[in-house]
C-alpha cells in the first residue's frame, strides 16, 4: 500500500510555521514513516510530482505570479490547509493593505521598479478554497500534529475555536489584566498557544488571530482602563493578523 | 562552442526563495547571479509609526528560524536610543536565549539541511535511513536549543517573552537546573557532532573575502558588541552605516552590501576566524581535534566551524545558567526620547544589524535592517563564479546540484530578504 503523500509549500512569510513541522523532534521520523514527503523544499531537494493527499500552505499572496502558483497548487491537492497568520490572515505583511505599497517599495529600495509585487497581501481563502485553516504566528505543534493526524485519517481536526482566555483559565493562570491591569486581547483571541503570554506575565497581543464571533466592543472600554490610548488600541490589533476582518474593523477606525 | 540552457527548480534547504544564473562563456563562469525572489515584505516602511515597544515582536516574522536575533538587535539597538543597556543576571539571561537560538538553529542546518550534501541524501529524513543515530542525535539537540527556548522565551519561534530592557518574567534558579543538567547531555552529543561531521569529505577551497563579525571583549560574540573585520578595523554599531553601504541589483529583492567598497563575508567562517581565540575550553578542544586552525576559510567546512560553535554555544549556557542569580525586575526602566540608536548581534547566519530613529513620543519614524544574507551575496557570488568554474565538466544535473551546495555552504536565509532557486546556465 503506498503512503499518502504530504506536501508544503511557501508563500510570503517568515518559514516558522513549516518550521514547526521540522520542529516536531520526536514525531518527525515517526511522521516520515506514516506519509510520503513529496515536496517539502525548505527541508528537502527531493519534489515529487502532485497530486498530493494533503498540502500544508504557508504565507500569503503578495506576487502576481504567487497569485497564479497557489490555484495550481489547489489543483494539484486533495485536502489543502492553511498554516499560520499569514496564510490564514494575511499575515503582517498584509499592514500593506492600508498603506500606499508604492510608496513603501520607494522607502525600502532604490529603484522600485524592479520590484513585482502587488498592492495587498491576502490569505490564501481569497483565492482558492481552503479546507482547514490553522491558527497562529507561528502555528502551535501539537495543533499541526493533531491536524495532520486527522486528516490523514479522513476526519476533521478538533481543535477549540473559543479564546485565550479559556486556555488561561484551565491552566489556572492569574488574569494579568484583573491583577495588574495589564492590557490584554485574550478574551478576543483564538485559543490555541495554551495561554502562553499570560503565563509570562504578559497580556495577549492577538497573534492567533480573532476567534469565532469576538465580542471585540466589550474589549475596548478594558483596553482603555489599562491605559491604551486609542492609537495604541488600533495599533495592537494591527499587527500580525491585521486584515482578518473583525480585527481589521477596530484598527481601520482608529487610523486618521 | 555548444550552447547550453540548464533550469533545476528550487534551491532546496535554504530559507526562503532563490534562483541562480551561471553565465559561462569559453569554458569560463563570467557572472553568477543569485536572484533572490522571495516576495518583498516591506518590513523597514511598515515599523514607521509603530511604538518603541513593538520591534522585537514585529522583526522576529521576519525570519521563523533565527527570530531571537531579530529580536536581540531590535532591542540593542531601541536600548541604545533610549541610553539603556542591561547588565547583570539579564544581560546573561539575553544571551542564554541566544544560546538557545544557535544550539537550534546551527543543529537543524547541519543536520536537516547541510549534511545530506556530504552524504548523497536528498534530505535529512532520508538520511536517517543510513544514519539514523546522527540524525537522532542531532534532532535530540535542536530539541535541547528548543527548550532553552522555550524556557526563557516562552516559545522556541516568536519568543513572547522578550521587550526592551529585558523580559516580561525571569526565571528562578530552580527553575533552571533541571536544563542545566540536559545541557551537560548536549555537551556530549554536540561533541560527537563535530567528530562525525569533521570525518566528511570537503572539496579544497579557501574564500578570500573580507571578514566581518561582532567582536566582545572576553567572550566570543554572540548577543552584543562592537564590529570586527578583517582588515584591522574595529568600529561600534553606530558606525556601522558609514562602513557598510547596501545597493540594489536588478536581480534580486534582497540589497548587496559592500563594507568599505569591498566584497566580504559574515557568519561562522568570519565569526570563527576572527574570534577562534575566545572560544570557551571544551569548543577549542574541539575544533583542534576537529582539525581547524585558529582561521577557516574554506565554506565547505563551515559545516565543522557550526558544530563547534554549537558545543560553545552548549558550553556558554552551563556557565551562564552556573553564574545565575534571580534579577530584582525583569526588565530595566526605559524611557523613550527622541533619537536614532543602533544595534547589532551575531545571528547563526552572520551579523545582524538594525537601526531606529524615535520621536519624542518613542514613536518609530526610521527604520534599517541589514541582514546576514543581503551581506553575504556578493560573497556567495562570487564563491559561484570561482567554484563553479572548476566543474564545468560535469553535466547539467551535477553541476546544477553542485551550485546548491555551493550556495548551502552559506545557509543563507532567504526569508529575511524570502525558498526556491531556479538553476539558468548559459554556456556560450
Ligand atoms: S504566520 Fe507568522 S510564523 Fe507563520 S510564516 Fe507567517 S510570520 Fe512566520
Ligand atoms: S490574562 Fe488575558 S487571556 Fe488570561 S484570563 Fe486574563 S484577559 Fe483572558
Ligand atoms: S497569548 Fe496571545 S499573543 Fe501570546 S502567544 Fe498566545 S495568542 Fe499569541
Amino acid at each position: 500500500m503506498s503512503l499518502p503523500t504530504l506536501a508544503v509549500w511557501k508563500f510570503a512569510s517568515c518559514d516558522g510555521c513549516q518550521l514547526t513541522l521540522l520542529d516536531c523532534e520526536d514525531e518527525l521520523l515517526a511522521l516520515a514513516g506514516r506519509v510520503r514527503i513529496a515536496s517539502f523544499t525548505e527541508a528537502s531537494s527531493e519534489v515529487l510530482p502532485g497530486p498530493y493527499d494533503v498540502s500544508l500552505v504557508e504565507g500569503s499572496i503578495t506576487t502576481p505570479a504567487d497569485e497564479r502558483r497557489i490555484r495550481e497548487v489547489r489543483e494539484q491537492s486533495r485536502v489543502l490547509v492553511t498554516i499560520g497568520a499569514c496564510a490564514t490572515s494575511g499575515g503582517i505583511q498584509a499592514l500593506r493593505n492600508f498603506g500606499d505599497v508604492a510608496e513603501f517599495a520607494a522607502s525600502v529600495y532604490a529603484s522600485p521598479e524592479f520590484i513585482s509585487t502587488l498592492g495587498t497581501s491576502t490569505p490564501i481563502s481569497a483565492h482558492v478554497p481552503v479546507d482547514f485553516e490553522l491558527r497562529g504566528c507561528p502555528i502551535d505543534r501539537h495543533q499541526l500534529l493533531e491536524t495532520l493526524g486527522a486528516f490523514l485519517a479522513g476526519r476533521k481536526p478538533d481543535l477549540p475555536d473559543t479564546s485565550v482566555c479559556t486556555e488561561c483559565k484551565r491552566r489556572g493562570l492569574t488574569c494579568v489584566t484583573v491583577a495588574d491591569g495589564t492590557p490584554c486581547l485574550g478574551p478576543v483571541t483564538h485559543a490555541g498557544c495554551g495561554a502562553l503570554c499570560p503565563a509570562h506575565n504578559r497580556g495577549c497581543f492577538g497573534c492567533f488571530g480573532p476567534m469565532a464571533k469576538p465580542n471585540t466592543a466589550a474589549l475596548l472600554p478594558i483596553l482603555r482602563t489599562c491605559g491604551m490610548d486609542e492609537a495604541a488600541v488600533g495599533r495592537v490589533f494591527a499587527t500580525f493578523n491585521a486584515a482578518a476582518p473583525d480585527f481589521a474593523a477596530v484598527s481601520r477606525e482608529r487610523r486618521s | 562552442m555548444t550552447a547550453r540552457r540548464l533550469v533545476v527548480n528550487a534551491i532546496a534547504r535554504v530559507e526562503g526563495e532563490g534562483a541562480l544564473r551561471l553565465v559561462v562563456d569559453d569554458g569560463r563562469v563570467h557572472t553568477a547571479e543569485l536572484n533572490i525572489y522571495e516576495p518583498p515584505r516591506f518590513f523597514e516602511a511598515l515599523l514607521r509609526g509603530r511604538a518603541w515597544t513593538e520591534p522585537p515582536d514585529i522583526t522576529a516574522r521576519i525570519c521563523g528560524i533565527c527570530p531571537v536575533a531579530y529580536q536581540t538587535s531590535a532591542c540593542n539597538a531601541l536600548e541604545a536610543a533610549c541610553g539603556a543597556e542591561l547588565d547583570g543576571p539579564l544581560a546573561d539571561l539575553r544571551r542564554l536565549l541566544y544560546c538557545g537560538e544557535w544550539i537550534s538553529s546551527h543543529a537543524l542546518h547541519i543536520h536537516l539541511l547541510h549534511a545530506p550534501d556530504f552524504l548523497g541524501y536528498p534530505d535529512g529524513i532520508a538520511m536517517a535511513a543510513g544514519h539514523r543515530e546522527a540524525v537522532e542525535r542531532g534532532l535530540a539537540l535542536k530539541k535541547t536549543g528548543n527548550a532553552l527556548l522555550e524556557l526563557i522565551g516562552g516559545r522556541a519561534i516568536h519568543p513572547v517573552n522578550v521587550r526592551v530592557g529585558g523580559f516580561y518574567s525571569v526565571p528562578s534558579r530552580a527553575d533552571l537546573a533541571p536544563m542545566r543538567e540536559r545541557l551537560l547531555g548536549a555537551l556530549d552529543q554536540a561533541r560527537e557532532v563535530v567528530r562525525w561531521v569533521s570525518g566528511f569529505d570537503f572539496p579544497d577551497h579557501e574564500v578570500g573575502h573580507d571578514l566581518l563579525s561582532a567582536r566582545e571583549p572576553g567572550r566570543y560574540p554572540i548577543d552584543r558588541g562592537t564590529v570586527v573585520t578583517s582588515t584591522g578595523a574595529e568600529f561600534p554599531a553606530a558606525e556601522f552605516p558609514e562602513h557598510v553601504v547596501e545597493r540594489q541589483v536588478p536581480h534580486s529583492t534582497a540589497l548587496h552590501a559592500s563594507l568599505d567598497g569591498r566584497r566580504y563575508l559574515t557568519g561562522p567562517l568570519a565569526r570563527y576566524s576572527l574570534n577562534s581565540a575566545l572560544l570557551g575550553p571544551v569548543a577549542r578542544e574541539a575544533a583542534a581535534e576537529a582539525g581547524l586552525g585558529t582561521e577557516c576559510r574554506n565554506p565547505f567546512r563551515s559545516i565543522v566551524v557550526r558544530a563547534v560553535e554549537v558545543v560553545y554555544a552548549v558550553e556558554e549556557a552551563i556557565r551562564l545558567i552556573d553564574g545565575y542569580e534571580r534579577p530584582d525586575r525583569p526588565a530595566v526602566e526605559i524611557t523613550p526620547r527622541a533619537g536614532t540608536g543602533h544595534g547589532v548581534s551575531e545571528a547563526p547566519r552572520g551579523l545582524l544589524y538594525h537601526r531606529y530613529t524615535l520621536d519624542e513620543a518613542g514613536l518609530v519614524t526610521a527604520a534599517a535592517i541589514v541582514p546576514p544574507t543581503s551581506q553575504n551575496q556578493a560573497a556567495i557570488e562570487d564563491d559561484l563564479c570561482r567554484l563553479a568554474g572548476t566543474r564545468l565538466d560535469l553535466g547539467d544535473d551535477a553541476l546544477a546540484l553542485f551550485c546548491e551546495r555551493v550556495i548551502r555552504n552559506h545557509d543563507p536565509c532567504i526569508s529575511c530578504a524570502t525558498h526556491f532557486l531556479d538553476l539558468t546556465v548559459i554556456r556560450r
